[in-house]
């Protein structure tokens, strides 16, 4: 038990920031949009909100600023894509490139300051159940936040108006167009959510997972995030499942390196990657699900010609 | 006739478009509880007119009365607002939606699901529309798909419905019900516009019929004082020529052969196909009915080698095995094929016509040079065919996305025929292309059985199969019914097979 609790802790850490960014980008998708700057942005969120954590000392400004910064990223995005039709797969791949770069040249003077992370809350009484209370009821808010999410985009997307226009429109934008949605607006707002979400992703990376600032910190957890949109084939409970099964398995394959099994470790630290696409694929392998669940017009340009 | 009693009057409808006169001083008056038929062939500006009404285009000229107040219609909104609905002959349905989502996103106020649902089924109960409102779109047929455009324009209790081309795709049995709605809605005293150019239809629905020709109005007719014949007279300005078969019973050798053929569905939403037998002779035309979506792509995709068999054995090509060769193969073995969907399937829309001329054709017409395109000899073949099928095109050098879906579909069937294979199977031959283009192609397709080959037609136009066919099957559920001679057959017969019913009497043998 004492090593069990503080494993399934890391678990939940290390779920966290790609539970963010793929329930944003889940949502960008779900309009139609393919944004494969996830990374780009996320990694901008880290670095916002490792900046503002500093001088601002404060881990709400840090937050709001960390979302801020995966908006703007998203906003240009927006702007090149919808406004100009640029195309989504390279204007995504530049994006990540982008923001790579202009991160490690705002975190230069970042590198080796340590922060202490961002405050857990305690709920009272409830922490102190042995083992439960631990698990459940110590974590920092963002956690709480995160969980929060999830059910508010399944409730979002499946339960509202709003919702059934978002997959409209991700299903067929001509039809949609049609009957009088505003397919770019909706669109613009979908990337925008996608960026907020993959930069408060970030910056759950640099405030609270490992709180300080490294370049590339994000290590490619943008792109498992956009797997993990694609393999949970669009369904928000999938998505959760693919984050948390990608943590846990991160976090166990540390513990087996420590305990010095006899396996090299790059294969070790392969492992929660072809682990978690291998089981989403298993479970998805249903191609007419799949058909239901993916929007139809996934990364087609949309002209409002007629 | 007193004026005051239209519901809705056009007077001197006119409408241009660069280069095009689609409407010409067009006048069309309806009443309540009538139904009243647009005829004309494509292009002769039904549609330009009924989206006038429906505030899709402006008119250039001309007056619109509706219950004898003068309207400028500037929007669908507008004209929903006023009473009229319009059910488009191309659906604007979300796959991926269930019933109710969809016709909740096309009302222009947000009502709960449940209520909504519930609205849905007393409309569908009232008019014999059966429709399951939690039913996901991509799991309907093409029938059912109607239905919830047609329930969501009656949930507006419109005074003008609209209806362009609404039988196209459906059964015989579909087409009874449907008309029996429509005349209980006229009945109640709405006013119905159908656009369409089957004949019949419009001879067993309509009471009054406006016909179109190059955009002028021909005629107006009282419908029972016409004839079938006299009505395709007015709208094509000359007579059709009829198809010649020939002889009966001096078919060829068998040239294409199935025996056993069994292919599991390519994912939930497919159909698998189940003991498929089949055989077509030379000089024969085999027609294969059926409700789209019972299995005919994948039969398609089977014969034409795009889904291998599971045995080599299954496929027989003059007697020779093919079931595990790929497309090419089979062509070069004298198969030739003709998709459904002719954008992404049959053609490539962004290619020019002379590489996808390229596609299908370079082995039988030689086109390929040491491994090397050869680009003359290529853009030749695409030009012949554009010249022989009649393709409206400005060259051959335009992408094919550009073309109507008539013209493509005159250049892929060309493509095909202009090869000589010997032996074609061709999904949908004629739908949508004009009437008179429709039976140039009918007649080819009997033109090259009579030079030997052997010819398969998977239809879901049930007039055509009859005309052109000599043997008639169908399908349903993945299975193939017993074929019969189409000379004994009638189209209710044929929707009885649809249907998945064997027909009593069953003993004459499949021959």
């Amino acid at each position: 038990m004492e090593i069990l609790v503080p494993a399934l802790l890391t678990i939940i850490t290390a779920a966290t920031p790609l539970l963010f960014a793929a329930l944003g980008e889940l949502i960008t998708e779900k309009s139609g949009v393919l944004n494969l700057g996830v990374e780009g942005m996320m990694v901008m969120g880290a670095i916002i909100g490792f900046v503002a954590v500093h001088y601002s000392g404060s881990a709400f400004i840090a937050v709001i600023a960390s979302m801020l910064a995966g908006g703007v990223m998203a906003a240009i995005f927006a702007l090149l894509v919808l406004r100009f039709h640029a195309s989504q797969v390279p204007t995504g791949l530049a994006l990540t490139i982008f923001g790579i770069g202009l991160s490690a040249l705002i975190g230069q003077s970042m590198i080796g300051i340590a922060y202490e992370g961002i405050p857990h809350v305690s709920i009272p009484f409830l922490s102190s159940i042995p083992v439960l209370g631990a698990l459940l009821f110590s974590h920092d808010l963002l956690v709480y936040f995160s969980l929060v999410m999830v059910f508010a985009v399944y409730y979002f997307l499946n339960k509202t108006r709003g919702g059934l226009i978002l997959r409209a429109i991700g299903d067929s934008h001509d039809a949609a167009h049609a009957m009088g949605y505003s397919v770019i607006r909706v669109r613009l707002l979908a990337t925008l959510f996608g960026g907020a979400m993959a930069g408060l992703g970030g910056a759950y990376l640099s405030l609270a997972y490992s709180p300080l600032w490294v370049e590339q910190m994000t290590a490619g957890r943008g792109w498992i995030a956009l797997a993990l949109v694609v393999f949970a084939t669009w369904r928000t409970g999938r998505v959760l499942l693919g984050a948390y099964l990608f943590g846990g398995i991160t976090i166990l394959q540390l513990h087996a390196q420590a305990l010095g099994i006899g396996v090299p470790a790059q294969v070790m630290s392969m492992l929660p990657y072809l682990a978690t696409v291998l089981v989403l694929v298993l479970i998805s392998r249903d191609l007419g699900k799949i058909k239901l669940n993916a929007p139809a017009s996934l990364g087609k340009a949309f002209h409002a010609s007629s | 006739m007193n004026e005051a009693d239209h519901l809705i009057e056009l007077k001197g409808m006119t409408k241009t478009f660069p280069g095009v006169i689609a409407n010409e001083n067009v006048d069309l008056a309806l009443r309540p509880g009538e139904v009243h038929a647009l005829l004309g062939e494509n292009g002769a500006g039904k549609s330009t007119l009924v989206k006038m009404i429906y505030g899709i285009l402006k008119p250039d000229a001309g007056d619109i009365l509706f219950q004898g107040q003068p309207v400028i219609i500037d929007s669908p909104a507008h004209a929903r607002e006023l009473g009229i609905a319009m059910v488009f002959q191309h659906f604007s349905l979300f796959d991926s939606l269930s019933v109710v989502e969809n016709i909740s996103l096309g009302m222009d106020k947000d009502v709960p699901m449940e209520t909504l649902a519930e609205e849905i089924r007393e409309i569908s109960d009232r008019y014999g529309l059966p429709l399951d409102p939690h039913r996901y779109v991509y799991t309907l047929s093409v029938g059912e798909r109607q239905r919830i455009e047609i329930i969501r324009c009656l949930l507006q209790q419109p005074k003008l419905l609209v209806m362009d081309e609404p039988t196209s795709v459906l059964t015989p049995q579909e087409v009874q019900k449907l008309f029996v709605t429509l005349e209980r809605l006229a009945d109640e005293g709405m006013a119905i516009l159908y656009i369409s150019h089957k004949l019949d239809e419009i001879k067993a629905l309509c009471h009054h019929a406006t016909i179109l020709r190059l955009g002028k109005k021909v005629a107006e007719v009282n419908v029972d004082d016409e004839s079938t014949s006299s009505l395709a007279a007015l709208m094509m300005g000359e007579d059709l020529a009829t198809i010649v078969k020939q002889d009966h019973g001096s078919y060829g050798e068998i040239r294409l052969q199935v025996e056993g053929l069994n292919q599991p569905a390519f994912d939930s939403t497919g159909i698998s196909l189940d003991e498929i037998h089949l055989d077509v002779r030379a000089g024969e035309v085999v027609g294969i009915a059926g409700v789209a979506g019972n299995g005919q792509d994948e039969l398609l995709r089977a014969l034409n080698g795009e889904e291998k068999c599971q045995s080599h054995a299954c496929i027989m090509i003059d007697g020779k095995h093919v079931g595990l060769l790929d497309p090419n193969a089979r062509r070069k073995a004298g198969m030739a094929s003709v998709p459904e969907k002719r954008l992404g399937h049959g053609a490539v829309p962004d290619m020019d016509l002379v590489d996808n001329a390229f596609m299908t054709a370079f082995h039988r017409m030689g086109l390929l040079a040491r491994g090397l395109i050869n680009y003359p000899k290529t853009r030749q073949f695409a030009d012949k065919v554009i010249e022989e099928y009649s393709v409206k095109t400005p060259g051959s050098h335009v992408p094919a996305g550009s073309l109507s879906g008539g013209n493509l579909q005159k250049f892929i069937i060309g493509r095909e025929l202009h090869q000589s294979p010997d032996i074609l199977i061709v999904s949908q031959p004629t739908w949508g292309v004009d009437a008179g283009a429709a039976q140039t192609i009918r007649q080819a397709l009997r033109e090259l059985a009579a030079n030997g080959a052997a010819v398969l037609v998977i239809s879901q136009d049930l007039d055509e199969l009859m005309e052109i066919t000599d043997r008639i099957g169908a399908i349903c559920g993945g299975r193939l019914s017993r074929f019969y001679p189409t000379s004994q057959m009638t189209i209710e017969k044929v929707g009885l097979l649809m249907a998945g019913v064997s027909l009593e009497g069953d003993s004459q043998d499949a021959a």
